[in-house]
C-alpha cells in the first residue's frame, strides 16, 4: 500500500501537501470533514481522486491535478455556441453538459428561426449561468452588465481549479499580468480567458498561463 | 487455453519458460499521461504488453437514448491493433473486443462515482499495441490509470491480475506459451485498498486447492502493480 493504515493515517505524518491517489487512506474521520475528492467510508477519510491534500480548519480535501468544470448559478463563462433551433441556442461551456441559452436571454430579438442571424454556430459568448438543475442542464444568459458576444481577441484554457492561481489574492496577480502586458483580460469561471491587445503580449500571456498550468502540475513543485 | 498438458513447461527446478518463479510478475511499467489531447492517459508496459489507454470527458452523452438520468456511462472500446500479434488481427471490433470492453466497463463502474456525472459520458478507449496473454488485465489496469489520471473520482483504483495453472502447477501471470499451452486461466480485477473482487473470469478448470492459490498469487500481485500505478500518478507528469 501506498500509504500507512495507522489510525491518524498520513495526514497527520507532517507532509503538508501530501500527494494521493483514488482510494488511499486519509486516516480517521472522526473530528475531520469530508470536502472536495474525499469520501467518508466505514469511519475513515478516503481519497476519490489524484491530487494534493489539503487540511483546513477541520475539513480535509484534494486539491486535484485535473478537474471538470460543474457549473454554478451566477457562474460568469464563456461559451461557443454549439448548435440552434428557431428559438434557444446550444452553448458549450466546458461542462459535461451544453447550456441553453433562451432568445429571451439572448443578446437581441430575432424573427422565429432567425438565432442564427444574431448568433451563429462557433462564435464565442460571454454569458453568466442563470440556473442549473439537479441533472446538470444549465442555462445560460446574456443580459447583464458586460455580457456580450465576443469578436476580438484570443481564448485562453486553464484548469478550472487553477483560476485562484491566476488572479491571486484581491485579483493582485491578475492585475499584475494586466500591467505588465497591458492586455485587457477577462477570466471565466470555467477556466477560459478572453485575452486582447497587441499580438506580442497575446502571446506573453499566454505563455505565462502556459508557465502557470505545467508549474502546477508539475509534481514536487507547490501547486 | 489449448489445452496441451504434455507440453513441458516448468523445469525440474520449478522455473518456468522465461525463467521466472511460480509467483513471479513479468516487468511491470506505467506511464502517465502520454497522449495530451486526451483528458487523461497511460501506458502499461507488462513484460512484452503494450497498451494505452485514453480517457475523455465526462461529456454530453450521445445519442441521447443511452443517457442515464442518476448517473453517467462508461463507453469503453479495448482494441488490439493488427499488428499487436504475429497473426496480423482483422481491425475493428469483434466478439472478443466487445466481451472484453464489457466486462472492463462493468469493473470501473463498480469503483467511479459515475452519480457525480448524471446524463454524462465517460469515453475510455484502451489500444493494444502489442499482445502477449493478459491483455484485458493489462487494458483495464491501464484504463484504472488512466481514470485517475483525468481526475474522474474513484473508490479505488482496479488491479487486474491473472492466474494459472501449467503442467498442474498454478502460477501467477501467464505469459503467451502458458496461455496457449495451458490448463487453466484466472484473470481477476481487484481493489487493492479493501481486497474487494470487481472481475473475475475463469477459462479451464481448477480444483477448490488450486483456485485458492490462484486467487492468493493474484491478491499478493494486485499490490506490487497498485504501487507501481501509484507511483507512476504520483511520479509521472501528473
Amino acid at each position: 500500500m501506498s500509504v500507512s493504515n495507522d489510525a491518524d493515517g498520513p495526514r497527520d505524518n507532517g507532509r503538508a501537501s501530501l500527494l494521493v491517489a483514488p482510494g488511499d487512506d486519509l486516516g480517521v474521520s472522526e473530528g475531520h470533514e469530508a470536502g472536495h475528492g474525499v469520501l467518508m467510508m466505514d469511519g475513515r477519510l478516503r481519497a476519490t481522486k489524484h491530487g494534493r491534500v489539503n487540511e483546513k480548519g477541520g475539513e480535509v480535501a484534494i486539491e486535484p491535478f485535473r478537474t471538470a468544470y460543474i457549473p454554478r448559478p451566477s457562474d460568469m463563462v464563456i461559451g461557443y455556441v454549439e448548435g440552434c433551433t428557431n428559438n434557444i441556442w446550444f452553448i458549450d461551456i466546458g461542462a459535461p453538459f451544453n447550456a441553453i441559452l433562451p432568445m429571451s436571454l439572448g443578446p437581441g430579438k430575432a424573427a422565429f428561426g432567425g438565432t442564427r442571424s444574431i448568433l451563429d454556430i462557433g462564435e464565442a459568448v460571454l454569458c453568466r449561468v442563470q440556473e442549473v438543475e439537479e441533472t446538470h442542464s444549465s442555462v445560460v444568459t446574456m443580459k447583464g452588465l458586460g455580457l456580450r458576444k465576443i469578436r476580438s481577441g484570443n481564448i485562453e484554457q486553464v484548469d478550472p481549479h487553477l483560476l485562484g492561481r491566476l488572479i491571486g489574492k484581491g485579483g493582485k496577480a491578475l492585475s499584475q499580468l494586466k500591467e505588465d502586458t497591458g492586455c485587457r483580460i477577462i477570466v471565466a469561471d470555467n477556466g477560459r480567458v478572453w485575452v486582447d491587445g497587441e499580438f506580442d503580449s497575446i502571446i506573453t500571456v499566454r505563455d505565462r498561463l502556459q508557465a502557470m498550468s505545467d508549474d502546477a502540475k508539475s509534481t514536487g513543485v507547490d501547486a | 487455453m489449448g489445452g496441451y498438458g504434455d507440453v513441458q513447461m516448468i523445469d525440474e527446478n520449478g522455473l518456468r519458460v522465461d525463467g521466472r518463479g511460480p509467483a513471479d510478475l513479468r516487468p511491470v511499467s506505467i506511464e502517465t499521461g502520454v497522449i495530451p489531447v486526451a483528458d487523461g492517459s497511460a501506458r502499461v508496459t507488462w513484460g512484452s504488453n503494450h497498451a494505452v489507454a485514453a480517457v475523455y470527458g465526462p461529456m454530453e452523452a450521445h445519442p441521447r437514448k443511452i443517457q442515464r438520468q442518476d448517473r453517467a456511462v462508461l463507453d469503453v472500446r479495448y482494441n488490439m491493433a493488427p499488428f499487436s500479434t504475429t497473426d496480423r488481427m482483422r481491425p475493428g471490433f469483434n466478439r472478443r473486443s466487445r466481451e472484453i470492453s464489457k466486462v472492463t466497463a462493468d469493473a470501473l463502474e463498480s469503483v467511479v462515482l459515475l452519480e457525480m456525472y448524471p446524463r454524462s459520458k465517460i469515453r475510455i478507449e484502451i489500444e493494444i499495441l502489442t499482445a502477449e496473454a493478459g491483455t484485458r488485465c493489462v487494458g483495464l489496469t491501464a484504463a484504472s490509470v488512466a481514470l485517475a489520471h483525468a481526475g474522474i473520482p474513484m473508490t479505488d483504483m482496479v488491479v487486474s491480475v491473472a492466474s494459472g495453472k501449467i503442467n498442474d502447477v498454478v502460477v501467477c501471470d501467464l505469459n503467451k506459451e502458458e496461455d496457449n499451452y495451458g490448463e487453466a486461466d484466472l484473470p481477476m480485477g481487484i481493489l487493492p485498498n479493501t481486497g474487494e473482487l470487481v472481475f473475475l473470469q475463469m477459462d479451464g478448470d481448477l480444483s477448490p486447492a488450486e483456485f485458492q492459490e490462484a486467487w492468493d498469487y493474484n491478491m499478493e500481485a494486485a499490490l506490487v502493480v497498485h504501487q507501481i500505478m501509484v507511483d507512476a500518478l504520483k511520479g509521472g507528469d501528473a
